[in-house]
């Protein structure tokens, strides 16, 4: 376990160096400063600017600089947003990006279990078709394209809910439920899948000849035990809800780290763009890990050291 | 000791044999693949959608009823209207902030009608739509390519030379799928010039990676079979192999995952192009349009409308048809 968990925290180190690397002579290599949009500066402005933020440094001295802060939780000021650290712009934004992403994943996971439970006890009824033609729905229509048509009914049509103001739990529901929809459909595909090979197995025909009726079949042995691989996907669903989040984020105007990335993107703010990448991958990384660790501590069958999947 | 012949009787054709005769022709694995997904109603349907998508698209510049970046500021913001506008949702009617509803067309020469309207330069949306289709689809073509060129070499080359080679290869996949898709492709526009060449690098650039996974696993296991020995045995170059044994029997593996390939390039064009760094203006794309339509749908709706629509419709039929090939391909999935 010690032995497993030392190479997965180096790789994940050696990952994050690498993504850290790229990221750094990849903006290096970006067209435009990020002084060109502001009013027109002199020569001397500009050298003065370039040297505040260590432009005039070789490339190789920067990246050094750039490496030694990051390893102190450094990762530099913002070019805009009133020279703001990077890592005080993530703390700030993480919130609103937080709440959304848990409620998502909340949200979906519930009604994922029970809508992919339900197909899978009424396999081949019409019940079944109807969640399995709701899941594919969900799986194929996009998050951004999902944000576009809630805000357009619920929102401006029906006024249901603000159009797009973060104030208040009551504006985080519309941003929620666009991005609740793909882990919903996606736990409800892999809960079905799990479920009807579970419904199949002995211990549940034992349950059922022991007197057990189905409800009681399915609550006690059914349902936990097709719930323990569902962990697995929460890897790739954290990936879809921070791909999601960028674009929701930004129809919806709420101030998490999603909309930050894009109007950093638009700006050529580099150091925001590379703290937030590192950030995200970051995230990620650390997430895949923990869902690996979990899922060999729930299921003992699975040994760790053989790749943990 | 002597047995006279007429101990002997003649046998009696055996009519068991009539009833173990196989009557059908045996089918191979493609044959039999494609007889499981024409059954597939479903799936059936979403192919169907799907090649009149494709071919709409390809003959879009045939078919547009107008250049797809033609302005024209007097024709700006009319909603879809056919004919007389006697079709409800193609009247050309619009509706006013207070709710009353007037006619887009009044004052235009009436025998000018947009079957599905116009944006705010006045430029068609029917051709931009088609148009549009053309370009996500051509994204996505370019894409899944990319991903096959890159994707199964590496992932033969990795599971048959096993070893070092192996091990080297597969920690560079796990760094490259490490690093979110989302992150990876966001940097690869900023220092790329935007356009299709652009875009279809970004997208690819981590999208080979799940092909060559699919593949190397795949490859493990036929390498132990008899038949790879046979071939081996015979001296046959393992290039020759490749391309003789372990490709026809990894072909269903790559087919399925091609399929779920040409949504998720879909939709990362629409996505890049929503945020504002895809298709550079004025090329029309999926994308693009709907970012347009999402800006203007308080008075002019049916701009949303039809990109979404449309997105939607590409991005299902695709989906379906895939889990159709899966079924069809893989029946021990059902």
């Amino acid at each position: 376990m010690v032995k497993y968990l030392a190479k997965r925290i180096s790789f994940l180190v050696l990952t994050l160096f690498l993504v850290a690397s790229i990221t750094f002579f990849l903006m290096k290599l970006m067209p435009g400063t990020p002084f060109s949009n502001q009013a027109k500066l002199s020569p001397e402005q500009l050298d003065i600017l370039n040297k505040q933020y260590g432009l005039d440094k070789p490339v190789f001295i920067q990246y050094l600089s750039y490496l030694w802060n990051m390893v102190q939780g450094n990762l530099g000021t913002s070019f805009q947003f009133n020279n703001q650290a990077v890592t005080s712009i993530i703390l700030e934004r993480m919130g609103p990006s937080l709440q959304l992403g848990s409620q998502a994943m909340l949200f979906g996971s519930f009604f994922g279990i029970i809508l992919g439970a339900i197909a899978a006890i009424k396999k081949n009824t019409w019940v079944d078709s109807v969640a399995t033609f709701f899941s594919i729905l969900g799986i194929s229509i996009p998050s951004f394209v999902l944000a576009v048509l809630l805000q357009y009914f619920l929102a401006f049509k029906l006024n249901l809910f603000p159009v797009a103001l973060w104030d208040g739990w009551n504006s985080s529901i519309l941003p929620s439920l666009a991005l609740a929809v793909a882990p919903l459909a996606n736990v409800a595909r892999f809960m079905r899948t799990e479920m009807v090979d579970v419904l199949s197995s002995d211990y549940i025909t034992l349950s059922k000849s022991k007197g057990n009726s189905k409800w009681q079949t399915v609550a006690k042995h059914a349902l936990r035990n097709s719930l323990i691989p569902a962990v697995t996907i929460i890897g790739p669903m954290t990936v879809n809800l921070m791909t999601g989040s960028l674009v929701v984020e930004n129809i919806f105007t709420v101030p998490g780290i999603g909309e930050q990335f894009v109007k950093s993107i638009m700006t050529n703010d580099y150091p925001t763009i590379m703290g937030l990448t590192i950030f995200y991958s970051f995230l990620l990384t650390v997430v895949i890990l923990i869902v690996d660790i979990l899922y060999g501590i729930i299921d003992p069958r699975i040994r760790l050291n053989e790749g943990g999947k | 000791m002597e047995i006279s012949k007429d101990k002997f009787k003649l046998a009696k054709k055996d009519t068991h044999l009539e009833q173990e005769k196989i009557s059908t022709p045996s089918l191979t694995f493609f044959q039999d693949a494609v007889r499981r997904l024409k059954k597939n109603k479903v799936a059936m349907f979403a192919l169907g959608l799907l090649v009149l998508i494709i071919a709409l698209a390809v003959t879009a510049p045939i078919i547009s009823p107008q250049d797809p970046n033609a302005q024209n500021i007097k024709y700006a913001n009319l909603p879809p209207k056919i004919g007389s506008g006697n079709i409800p949702g193609f009247s050309g009617e619009l509706t006013s902030q207070s709710g009353a509803k007037y006619d887009a067309y009044a004052g235009l020469p009436s025998d000018k009608t947009f079957i599905l309207g116009t944006d705010y330069l006045g430029r068609d949306l029917l051709s931009r739509v088609l148009h549009g289709t053309r370009l996500s689809l051509l994204i996505a073509l370019l894409a899944t390519l990319v991903d096959l060129l890159i994707g199964v070499p590496y992932g033969i080359v990795s599971g048959w030379k096993g070893g070092v080679l192996d091990t080297v290869m597969q920690r560079i996949i796990e760094v490259i799928s490490s690093v979110p898709t989302l992150v990876v492709v966001v940097l690869m526009l900023l220092v790329l010039k935007p356009g299709l060449l652009s875009i279809v690098l970004a997208i690819s650039f981590t999208g080979w990676v799940t092909m060559a996974r699919l593949v190397r696993a795949q490859t493990l296991q036929l390498k132990e079979l008899e038949f790879v020995m046979a071939a081996q045995t015979l001296g046959e170059s393992s290039f020759k192999i490749a391309m003789k044994h372990l490709i026809p029997n990894l072909s269903s593996v790559i087919i399925i995952q091609t399929m779920f390939t040409i949504p998720t390039a879909i939709f990362f064009e629409a996505f890049l192009s929503f945020i504002g760094i895809g298709m550079p203006a004025p090329n029309a794309s999926l994308g693009t349009l709907l970012s347009d339509g999402q800006k203007a749908f308080r008075f002019f709706p049916y701009q949303m409308w039809i990109p979404a629509i449309v997105l939607s419709v590409i991005m299902i039929a695709a989906n379906l048809l895939g889990d159709g090939l899966r079924d069809a391909f893989d029946p021990k999935s059902e």
